[in-house]
Formats: structure tokens, sequence, C-alpha cells
């Protein structure tokens, strides 16, 4: 081997190895560009969104879009005020955050601290399971068994209803929430536990007052996630929720979401360029903002918040 | 102080049995809420199942959707599926894997890097019907793709694109630095380092989370919606392998076509009852189908893990 190495002239090594030196380079240049795949995405969607809305709003003023209380742009005398629609996407998020919240909460809780570790270890891949179920099936349960449930319970309820669409993202959302939230009480150091315990402290005064303040920063972020999902949540919606845009906080009504009003549009056949057709990039770009507006909200309560160890 | 002080053991002893009884109805709350979520959610995954268990069946499989409940099918859905899967597999792969082998191989910690990880994070939690926006102004219609498997390959893929990275680069960190600088010892290069010694060891780590990203993608319906699948499709798109030179055939990625979850979409929508059965039928189709990729992913994990020695 040695010999065989040192026969070679001196000019192959370096030429080798400038060769292997030079292709490093390039391979480190192609993968860069794979990175910046990323970055381009986020740019294009903005773009695309900020372009074609662009002719949207060169026809209806932004006072108008914001301030009216109708969101007709498909009939024959169009209106163009957002709101209906966002007090629908507003609507069925707050209902799904007040099942979601105190149910991911108390899981987590409990998983975290009171929970056997073999529960755990069972509960936890079927929370995370669940997460991967496709959310036209909840569409699914919404409509066709939620709805004639609730229907018997409140009397006059409408067949499509922002209540029924809300109870059943709530409930796609609990396992999500607990289960990211149980990974920030987890990442809570022992010791701390242990100081509250050797105090006299039960565990649930331990969980309530030590453990949950000292993750306060991860599940803040579980619930700006749970809240993004509940925002951008399509399908269970469009299926249940109804497609009429209602300017109204009621869930027992049916109302369009941002979302669901893409659905419609998409499912139409209106040609594109119209402004009906570029009505969907405004209301996209409404969506976006309000993920937007949530995730820097988060952003700055977990960093108020983030207990350092 | 004080106030503690005056307190008898009588009511030290009342406050804590208290405190202990409270603990005791907290364990008792925590597993009602848990089971009956879980019960919940199995219930409604039950009746799915019990719904479609009509429909089941060989011709549910091979048959066309159609106007007719009882002879409506799913092949055009699954076909479509699984051709948009591979598209989304073939091009979510490489590029994932890359842009993870350069965060976390290559990239030093400058601001480039940074922004490039915000973006990773950030896309994650865009809602999926956004990038259904951007399919269609980019591939739709700046690109003029169409409303193709092309399109909607592309869609998913940018979508699952976090997914695969935050998985690769995991599995990257799990190897340890032992191996890697034996290998720059011995004269390697960085890319040489990568490809024999870093990623082989990875391969589990990278294929698990391309399968649940794949899982992911398998039910998005909102983005397909968006860049305009047909939820009424009764044809296949032509062959990909065809009997003439060159045997390999690319007119399927042009073709229309309609998924799984669109098809199920479609069935949902109808106020017929006798299609809510083969809504039923699709949708336990699609979650049998969501979970088997999960089991795969998990199993890959576990072969994986166990065939590394460190």
């Amino acid at each position: 081997m040695s010999q065989a190495t040192s026969r070679q002239p001196q000019g192959g090594f370096a030429s080798r190895l400038r060769y292997r030196k030079n292709r490093d380079r390039a391979i480190e240049l192609v993968l860069l560009m794979a990175g910046l795949v990323a970055v381009f995405t986020t740019v294009a969607i903005v773009a695309i969104l900020v372009y074609e809305s662009s002719f949207f709003f060169s026809h209806v003023s932004i006072g108008d879009f914001l301030t009216d209380t109708m969101w007709t742009p498909l009939f024959s005398d169009p209106r163009y005020g957002i709101m209906p629609l966002v007090s629908g996407t507003l609507t069925v998020t707050f209902v799904a955050l007040l099942v979601a919240i105190p149910l991911g909460t108390i899981i987590a809780i409990y998983l975290s601290e009171f929970a056997t570790h073999r529960l755990r270890e069972t509960v936890k891949p079927i929370l995370e399971l669940l997460g991967a179920v496709p959310t036209v099936v909840y569409g699914y349960f919404a409509l066709l068994m939620v709805t004639p449930f609730l229907q018997k319970l409140i009397p006059g309820l409408p067949g499509f209803n922002m209540l029924s669409a809300g109870l059943v993202i709530g409930l796609m959302i609990v396992p999500y929430v607990a289960s990211v939230g149980e990974d920030a009480m987890r990442a809570v150091p022992r010791y701390m536990r242990e100081g509250s315990y050797a105090m006299g402290a039960t565990r649930l005064q331990t969980a309530l007052r030590v453990v949950v303040p000292g993750a306060f920063s991860g599940l803040a972020a579980a619930y700006i996630l749970g809240i993004s999902r509940a925002i951008g949540e399509t399908m269970v919606v469009a299926i249940a929720a109804g497609m009429q845009p209602t300017l109204t906080f009621n869930p027992t009504e049916p109302a369009a979401t941002i979302t669901a009003y893409i659905v419609q549009v998409s499912l139409g056949d209106l040609p594109h360029g119209s402004i009906g057709y570029q009505s969907i990039f405004a209301a996209g770009l409404v969506l976006m903002l309000m993920t937007l507006v949530f995730n820097v909200i988060g952003f700055f309560l977990t960093r108020r918040f983030r207990e350092a160890y | 102080m004080a106030a503690t002080a005056e307190l008898t053991l009588a009511e030290i002893r009342k406050g804590l049995h208290w405190r202990k009884q409270l603990d005791k109805v907290f364990v008792i709350v925590g597993l009602l809420v848990l089971f009956s979520c879980l019960g919940l959610l199995a219930m409604l995954f039950l009746d799915l199942v019990h719904n479609g268990a009509e429909r089941f069946g060989w011709d549910f499989f091979v048959n066309f959707p159609s106007r007719k409940a009882e002879r409506a099918g799913i092949l055009s859905a699954w076909v479509g599926t699984t051709l948009i899967m591979f598209v989304t597999a073939l091009v979510s792969l490489p590029v994932g894997v890359a842009a993870a082998i350069y965060l976390e191989e290559y990239a030093a910690k400058n601001w480039l890097t940074g922004i490039i990880e915000i973006n990773v994070t950030n896309l994650a939690g865009v809602p999926s019907i956004v990038y259904g926006l951007l399919a269609l102004g980019l591939f739709v219609y700046t690109f003029g793709f169409g409303q193709s498997v092309l399109s909607a390959g592309l869609t998913l893929a940018l979508l699952i694109l976090p997914i695969v990275i935050v998985a690769t680069r995991e599995s990257l960190r799990a190897v340890p630095k032992a191996i890697r600088e034996a290998a720059y010892g011995l004269g390697a290069t960085r890319w040489e380092v990568t490809k024999d010694h870093v990623l082989p060891y990875s391969t589990g780590g990278i294929l698990t989370g391309l399968i649940l990203g794949l899982s992911r993608a398998i039910g998005e319906t909102a983005p397909l919606i968006t860049i305009g699948a047909l939820s009424f499709i009764a044809f296949l798109p032509p062959s990909p392998v065809s009997g003439e030179f060159p045997f390999l055939n690319f007119e399927w990625l042009k073709s229309e076509y309609t998924a799984m979850p669109i098809q199920m979409f479609n069935w949902v929508s109808r106020p017929d009852q006798a299609f809510q059965a083969n809504a039923a039928a699709a949708g336990a189709i699609l979650l049998a189908m969501t979970l088997l990729m999960n089991a795969v992913a998990i199993w890959i994990r576990y072969r994986f893990r166990k065939k590394i020695n460190w």
C-alpha cells in the first residue's frame, strides 16, 4: 500500500486534492441552494399574496375592505368588507380554544406530573398519531356526527353552524396542545419540584405553582400553535360551518371563515383575473397577517416569561 | 410567619388532609379528561368505519366515481394520490435532506444561516391553504403547470419540506462527533465525511421524517382544492410505464387528477345520504393509509436504532 502510493508522482496528489476540494465547494453551493428554498418559499408566499391581491385593492379601497359589513364578491351587487369573514374565523377559533386550552392543559399536567411512566409512554405516541389524522375526516365528524347530536341538545340549531366546527377543531388540537405542553413541563428541572415537595407541597400544588409557571413559555408556545392551527383550519369549517359570510359572533349560526371562502371560490368556476377570483388572495393575505399577529404575540410572551435555569 | 405559628396541629392536619384530597380529585379529573378525549375520538373513528362498512369491497377500489352512490368508487382517487405522493417524495427528499445537511454540517453561524433557520421554523406554522394560494400563483399560473399532478406534488413537497428538514437535522445531530473527527483525521473532505460516514447512520431518521411528512401530505385537502383539483374524474392519468421505447412516459405529470381527500370532501358535501357511506368508507381508507404510514415510520426508526451500535 505504502509502496504503491509513494510511486505516484507528486503532481497527481496535488491535483487530486485540488479536485476533491473544488468538488466540496461545488457541493456546498448546491446544498446552500436547497437551504435557500425555505427562504424563497417565504418570499414567494408574501410576493404572490401581495401581487395577486394588488389587482383586488386597485378596485376596492382598503377603507371599504376593513369597514364594510358585507362580503358578497360573488353577487351581482358586490360588497367587499372582510369583517364578516374575520368574525367567523375568530368565533370558530374562540370555540375551539375554549375546548382545547383547558382540556389540553389538564392532560399535559396529568401526563407530566401524575401519570405512571407506562401510561405516559403509551399515551404520548397516540397523541402524536392523532395529529396525523386528515382534517377532512374531522370535517365528516363535525357535519354528520356532532351536529346531529348538538341538534338534540339545542333545538333549532341549523345544519351548518360554527359551534360544531369549533368544537371538533378544539377536539382536534387537544392532542397537539397536550403533547407540546407536556414536553414543556418535562423540561422543568427535577430539583425545582423536589424543592417544592421538601416544603411540604402536594403534587397538585407543585404542578400548579412551580411546574406550570416554570413551563409557561413552552405552554404559551403550545397555545399559540393551537391558535394558528385553529385560524388556518380549512376543511372542518368548509364542510360543517356553512359558506355564507355573516357578520356574527354567535356560534350557533352558520357563517363562513376566511379559509372556507377561499375553498368556496376555488370550487367555483370563476376565471383567473376576475375580481371575485382575486379576492381569495386578499383573503389569504388577511389570514396570513392574523397568523403572523398571533405568532408575534407568542414570540414576545415566550420571551417575557422564559425562565432560565 | 407569626400567623403560621398560631396554627394548631389540628388545623395543620386538616389543611394537609384537604390538600391531599384535592390531589386525588385532580388525578381523577386528569384521567377522566384524558380518556374521555381519547374515547370520544375512538368512538368517532369506529363510527366512521361502521358507516362505511357496507361500501368496502373490491368494487369500491376499482370503480370510478359515479352519479350512483352504490357504483361509485375511488379508483381515480387512490391512483391520483399515489402519483402525487410519488412526486412529493421525489422532490422533498433531496431538497429537504440537502438543506438539512447544509444547516447541520456546512453552515457557519452567520446571518444567512439564521435567516434560513427562522424561515424553516416559520414555514411549519403557515396554514396549509396559504401554500395552496402560493402554488396557485406560482406553479399553476406563473410556471404554467396548470391543474396537474405536477403542481399538486410540488405544492405538497413545499408543505412538508420543514418536516423533512427538521427530522433530518435531528438524525444528523445524533451521529457522534467522534465519527466525523476520525474521518477528517484520515484526510477526508467534508463531503466525503458526510456522504460516507454521517448519512449512512442517519438513513433511518431521514426515512422516518419523510414518511411522517408524506402521511401529513396524503390527507391535505385545502391546498389541492385551491390549485384546482377536480372532484369528478372518471379517467386515469396516462400510465407512467409504456410498452414502447423509451418505456417511461411523463405525460401523467401534466394530467388532471383527483385525490383521496378531495373525493371524500366531494362525497361529504352532497346532501344525498347514500354518498355519506361512500365518504365514510373513503375516510376510513384514508385514515388506514395515514396510520399505516406512521406505523411504518415507527418501525423503521426502531429497526435502525437497534442496528446501530456506536
